[in-house]
C-alpha cells in the first residue's frame, strides 16, 4: 500500500455521511500526534471513542495516515481486548470474574443474566440492544463481586437487583 | 493500631487532599520546590537509597539501587510511572489517584528531577478512564503553578510528563511489555539484559517505578530518612498499602508499616474485621494472583519482603486475597490458572502452551467434576515444563497457583481423580 494517499478517502466512500465530522476529530487526534507511528494506540482509542468499535476501513485508513502496515494496525487493535472490532450493544453489562468477585459469587450471577438474556459471555443480542462481557479482574476486589453496567460500577451486586435493573433498560 | 500520620492515604488525615489548593495547604509541592533549588539530583537518588524505599509494583527492588544503574552521562533518559494495576486482587494504585493525585505527580516530577530526566510517562491501565483523568487534570495545574514546563521556577530544569492509556492488557504490567506499549505496539516482553535502565524507552536509558513508590518519594525528602525508616522493619522500611479482599468482612485498602502480622490485616477490627461468617481461613494469596498461597498456619507471618519470603511465598504488590473453606482448592487453581492463560501475550511456547493445557485438565476436573488416572501426574508434568522456561513472569507466575493447590490440598484432586 501506498503511503501517501489523500486522508481516509477509503472512510469517505464507506461509512461517512455528509454531515458527519468523525473523521475530522480523528484526524485532528493524529495530528495532534504530528502522525507519529507510536501514537496508535491513542489514536485507536479515539477512533474507537468516535465509532465505537474499529472497522476494516477505519483501521486501514489509520495505518495509512500514521505510515504503518496495515498489518500492525490489525496486530495491535486485535491484542488489547479493550479494542473491539464488532459492534457493540447499545446497552452493555460487564460481570467481573476476578479472584474476589468469582469466590464471592460471580459465576451464578453471570449465569443467571446468560440465561435471562439467552446469550453467552462476549455475545451481543441479536437485535443489538445489550453486550453481555466478562472481565478477567476490573481492580474493584474491595466491593467483589463488581458489575459494570453501561459505564457504572455496581458494587456488591446482588444477582435479582441487577435482573430487574437489566430488564428495565431493554424495555 | 493504624497510623497516625499516613504516608500515603493522606486523605485519612487530610480529607480534600485531592484538590489542589488543600494538597498546596499541607505543604505539597513545597518538598520539589525546595529540592530543585537546594538539592543536586544526587543527593536526592542518595536520600532515596539511604531510606530504604523498595518498588512497591511486586518485586520490591530497593528504588534507589535501581535509579543508580542509570549509564552515566547517556541522555535523555525517561521516567516511567507503572499504572497497568492489573494483578488480580490489587487495587490500591487506582485508590491512591483518586484520592492523593497531587502527591504521585509530585513524585513523578522529584523523582524525574532525581535521575536527571525531562520526559515522565504515566502509564494507566486502559480501564481507568476517570483516573486518567483526575491525573490530566492534576498535570494541567501543576503546569498552571508553574512545577511543569520550561524552566521551572527559575531553576533552569524542563520537565514535561504525559499520560499514556493502555488498552486492556495484563501483561503491559511487565516493564519491558509496557515500553512495547508506549512505542505503540503489542505489548510483548523484550529479552533482558539489556535492562530499561541501560536500553529501554525507544532505546534510551529508562527507569520505571510503581504509583505507590513514586508517591512515597517526596514525604521521604520532606520529613528525612530517619522519620521515613521509624516506619517499618531494618529490611522494609516504610509503609505499604495492602489491598485486601476475598471472604473477609471489610475488603479495602489500609495502610500499615511492614512488619504487622497477617493476622492482625485480616482480623483487626480496624482492618479487615475477620471472616465473613466466622469461617475459618483455608487460602490466604498474600501477593496477588502471583504469588505462592499460605494456610491458616501461616497467620503469624509478619508482612514485610522477608517475612512473606520465609513463609515461602512473596509480599508482590499487597494484594491479600483471603479465602475461606467455602472454596475448593482446584476451582480456585482453575480460575486463576484461566487468567494467565487469557491474559499470556502468546510470545513465548511455555506460557502459551502451559496455560493453555492446564485451563484445560482443571476445566474438566473442577468444572465438570471428572478426573482421569493421569490428571494430577499431567498437571506436575505441565507446570514443570513452565517453571524456569518462562520468557517473563507471566508464566513463571501461572505455575503458582497450580503447584499450590496440588502441593497444600493433594486430598481435593484426588479425589476427583477417584470420582
Amino acid at each position: 500500500m501506498t503511503t501517501s494517499s489523500p486522508a481516509g478517502t477509503t472512510l469517505q466512500t464507506k461509512t461517512q455521511s455528509s454531515d458527519d465530522n468523525r473523521l475530522k476529530l480523528l484526524e485532528a487526534t493524529m495530528k495532534r500526534h504530528q502522525h507519529r507511528p507510536d501514537a496508535l494506540i491513542e489514536v485507536l482509542h479515539k477512533a474507537q471513542e468516535l465509532y465505537g468499535y474499529l472497522t476494516p476501513e477505519l483501521l486501514i485508513s489509520v495505518a495509512q495516515r500514521l505510515h504503518l502496515p496495515p498489518s500492525r494496525v490489525y496486530g495491535v487493535a486485535t491484542f488489547y481486548h479493550f479494542f473491539s472490532l464488532v459492534p457493540p450493544g447499545e446497552h452493555n453489562c460487564t460481570i467481573c470474574l476476578g479472584t474476589a468477585c468469582y469466590v464471592k459469587g460471580a459465576a451464578a450471577i453471570l449465569g443467571e443474566l446468560e440465561q435471562q438474556l439467552g446469550l453467552q459471555a462476549g455475545q451481543t443480542s441479536a437485535d443489538g440492544k445489550i453486550s453481555l462481557l466478562a472481565a478477567r479482574c476490573l481492580g474493584a476486589c474491595g466491593i467483589a463481586p463488581a458489575v459494570v453496567l453501561d459505564g457504572q460500577v455496581i458494587g456488591h451486586a446482588i444477582p435479582d437487583e441487577l435482573q430487574t435493573r437489566v430488564a428495565e433498560l431493554l424495555k | 493500631m493504624p497510623l497516625s500520620e499516613y504516608i500515603i492515604m493522606r486523605e485519612l488525615n487530610h480529607p480534600d487532599i485531592n484538590q489542589f489548593a488543600v494538597y498546596r495547604r499541607v505543604g505539597g509541592w513545597e518538598t520539589y520546590a525546595a529540592a530543585l533549588r537546594e538539592q543536586t539530583p544526587a543527593a536526592l537518588v542518595q536520600q532515596v537509597k539511604d531510606s530504604g524505599l523498595r518498588g512497591r509494583g511486586g518485586a520490591g527492588f530497593p528504588t534507589g539501587v535501581k535509579w543508580g544503574f542509570l549509564p552515566k552521562g547517556v541522555y535523555p533518559r525517561y521516567l516511567l510511572c507503572n499504572c497497568d494495576e492489573s494483578e488480580p486482587g490489587t487495587f490500591n494504585n487506582h485508590q491512591i489517584i483518586d484520592r492523593n493525585p497531587h502527591q504521585v505527580i509530585e513524585g513523578v516530577a522529584l523523582s524525574a528531577y532525581a535521575i536527571e530526566c525531562h520526559t515522565a510517562y504515566i502509564y494507566m491501565r486502559g480501564e481507568f478512564a476517570s483516573a486518567a483523568l483526575l491525573l490530566e487534570q492534576a498535570i494541567a495545574e501543576a503546569y498552571a503553578a508553574g512545577f511543569l514546563g520550561k524552566n521551572i521556577l527559575g531553576t533552569g530544569y524542563d520537565l514535561d510528563i504525559y499520560i499514556h492509556r493502555g488498552a486492556g492488557a495484563y501483561i503491559c504490567g511487565e516493564e519491558t511489555a509496557l515500553m512495547e506499549s508506549l512505542e505503540g505496539k503489542l505489548g510483548q516482553p523484550r529479552l533482558k539484559p539489556p535492562f530499561p535502565a541501560v536500553e529501554g524507552l525507544y532505546g534510551k536509558p529508562t527507569i520505571i517505578n510503581n504509583v505507590e513508590t513514586l508517591a512515597n518519594v517526596p514525604r521521604i525528602i520532606e520529613k528525612g530518612v530517619a522519620w521515613y525508616r521509624s516506619h517499618g522493619t531494618e529490611k522494609s522500611p516504610g509503609t505499604k498499602c495492602f489491598s485486601i479482599s476475598g471472604h473477609v468482612n471489610r475488603p479495602g485498602n489500609y495502610e500499615l508499616p511492614f512488619g504487622v502480622p497477617l493476622r492482625e490485616l485480616i482480623e483487626s477490627p480496624e482492618y479487615a474485621g475477620g471472616m465473613r461468617g466466622g469461617r475459618p481461613v483455608k487460602i490466604i494469596i498474600p501477593g496477588g494472583a502471583s504469588a505462592p498461597w499460605l494456610t491458616a498456619k501461616h497467620l503469624d507471618t509478619p508482612l514485610d519482603y522477608e517475612g512473606v519470603a520465609a513463609a515461602g511465598s512473596m509480599l508482590g504488590s499487597g494484594a491479600v486475597i483471603v479465602l475461606d473453606d467455602s472454596v475448593k482448592a482446584p476451582h480456585v487453581a482453575y480460575k486463576m490458572d484461566e487468567f494467565f492463560k487469557h491474559e499470556s501475550c502468546g510470545k513465548c511456547t511455555p506460557c502459551r502452551e502451559g496455560t493453555h493445557w492446564l485451563v484445560k485438565v482443571l476445566h474438566r476436573m473442577a468444572e465438570e467434576g471428572h478426573g482421569e488416572a493421569n490428571d494430577i501426574p499431567t498437571l506436575h508434568s505441565i507446570y514443570r515444563q513452565m517453571e524456569g522456561n518462562c520468557f517473563c513472569l507471566l508464566g513463571e507466575s501461572a505455575v503458582m497457583p497450580i503447584k499450590s493447590a496440588l502441593e497444600l490440598f493433594p486430598e481435593e484432586f484426588e479425589a476427583i481423580v477417584k470420582g
